[in-house]
């Protein structure tokens, strides 16, 4: 009584490519993925007020590093998030990597701009300065203004599907052009590196600092995938209601058209 | 291959025959390198030390502003779609357009700059060195910005979203162009080193510029 399975064997990223299949995954894993993150997140908070030491040179100014080394970090994840779902959609357009990249340059810019702002108040007690030009400043700025550009790109275009391709070919020279942009702004840096400017990676970390930080590091970045993951379902359930509301357009039209035929 | 030449030709002659498009990039530079003295008084020695920059931005905004005319023309009045389904491949077809765009407003606008850098107080050493950097660079901005050209061809608020597109990418540009300048002019770093990637972006560009914008027309011609 064995059954032979006509199916053809799928990998994961083909089943996937099936909204409703990853409807009910999602579904399933999100609130999982959300809990964890708010676990985690909370949990090194306590670590970093209560129980991390405080830097002997920068005081209780280094608890910064708990919010702005993984959103730093999370800001450069989602525009390789990006690159990657922009490549799958051109190459194999799999229907749901348009989507993916749709909803990851929101979050990545949040991320980013939080880097960004956590970086420049913590720069005020130790550098002086809200704003310095150093290379790695300046190039996540730049990031920031890849993902502007990503998002006006797509809010600019009217039809959808033709503003996808777009953002993924925009996506695509983003990403192969942004490592020229990090080695110039590095080089350019060490033509005109202020002396006041005190290096962040100077000292190594302290195993104390460290666990605080990488577990703060994993919990940001399972918010990331679950704020992902949520920005994905809300998009196909928005183009299941548009699609749907064209269709009820569509139907009305058919029925006025065919009475005043009558 | 002379269906290449023969759409670059096609382009040249556009721009000499319709007129004002070089005139206008050109009178951009002259007046928006002029507004820098006044904005930040007339120091020679302050203008001298910020001339190259302020050559280089004029130059990267002028260019800017001559962009859309790469494909909006042609796509206006369909000879997009033709020169998008002709034997040409449509990578090389759109390297024609940008290269066009280089002759008619990079190069002129890099052999102004000299005349402009009189108006700066640039050090007199350092003009072969810039109109060097800038003819060396201007491919790149001709080239990534065909493909911001193509990308924005059919957005609402095109030129404005270009600009926000393009202007990142030109970064690279800029700095190794300034770097090279100060380098020429008793800078730390070697000038070798920064011309040589100057050159190796503009050779970058090249490539992926053209592999851009076809697919971008290729999209929205379909």
């Amino acid at each position: 009584m064995s059954q032979i399975d006509t199916t053809p064997q799928q990998t994961l990223t083909q089943k996937l490519a099936n909204p409703t299949r990853f409807m009910q995954l999602s579904g399933t894993l999100m609130p999982w993925f959300a809990g964890a993150a708010a676990a985690l997140i909370l949990y090194a908070l306590y670590l970093a007020f209560f129980v991390a030491p405080e830097d002997y040179q920068q005081g209780q100014t280094v608890k910064i590093m708990f919010i702005h080394v993984p959103a730093a970090w999370l800001g450069m994840l989602g525009y390789a998030l990006i690159a990657v779902s922009s490549f799958g959609y051109l190459v194999f357009r799999h229907p749901l990597a348009d989507v993916s990249a749709k909803a990851a340059a929101p979050i990545g810019a949040a991320f980013t701009f939080l880097a960004l702002a956590t970086g420049s108040l913590w720069g005020k007690p130790m550098w002086g300065t809200y704003w310095v030009w150093d290379a790695r400043l300046t190039s996540m700025l730049i990031l920031l203004f890849l993902y502007f550009g990503l998002m006006a790109l797509r809010s600019a275009i009217e039809d959808e599907a033709l503003a996808g391709k777009l953002c993924a070919v925009l996506g695509l020279v983003g990403v192969s052009i942004l490592p020229i942009i990090k080695f110039s702004v590095d080089w350019w840096n060490t033509l005109h590196q202020p002396a006041s400017v005190i290096r962040m990676d100077g000292p190594t970390i302290h195993p104390d600092l460290l666990w605080p930080l990488l577990i703060s590091a994993l919990g940001f970045s399972l918010l990331f995938f679950a704020l992902h993951m949520k920005g994905i379902r809300n998009e196909i359930l928005r183009r299941r209601v548009k699609s749907l509301t064209m269709a009820e357009v569509d139907r009305a039209r058919g029925v006025s058209a065919s009475a005043a035929a009558e | 291959m002379s269906a290449f030449w023969t759409l670059l030709k096609r382009d040249l002659l556009l721009q000499v025959r319709e007129g004002g498009a070089v005139g206008t990039a050109l009178g951009f530079y002259l007046i928006v390198v002029t507004m820098m003295p006044l904005g930040l008084g007339p120091d020679l020695n302050l203008l001298s030390r910020i001339a190259p920059g302020v050559l280089w931005i004029a130059l990267l905004l002028s260019a800017l502003l001559s962009l859309p005319r790469i494909f909006e023309a042609d796509d206006e009045d369909g000879s997009l779609d033709v020169i998008a389904t002709g034997d040409l491949p449509l990578e090389l077809a759109t390297a024609a357009k940008a290269l066009a765009h280089w002759i008619s407003t990079g190069i002129p606008l890099a052999l102004l700059a000299p005349v402009l850098g009189l108006l700066l107080n640039l050090d007199l050493g350092a003009y072969p060195v810039l109109v060097a950097t800038m003819l060396v660079g201007t491919p790149a901005i001709s080239f990534l910005g065909a493909a911001g050209a193509a990308l924005t061809l059919r957005a609402r608020r095109s030129g404005l979203l270009l600009a926000l597109l393009v202007l990142p990418l030109y970064i690279p540009t800029l700095i190794f162009g300034i770097a090279a300048i100060s380098a020429a002019t008793g800078g730390p770093s070697g000038f070798q080193a920064s011309f040589l990637i100057l050159a190796a972006i503009s050779l970058f560009s090249l490539v992926i510029g053209p592999l851009a914008a076809a697919a971008a027309i290729r999209f929205q011609t379909q």
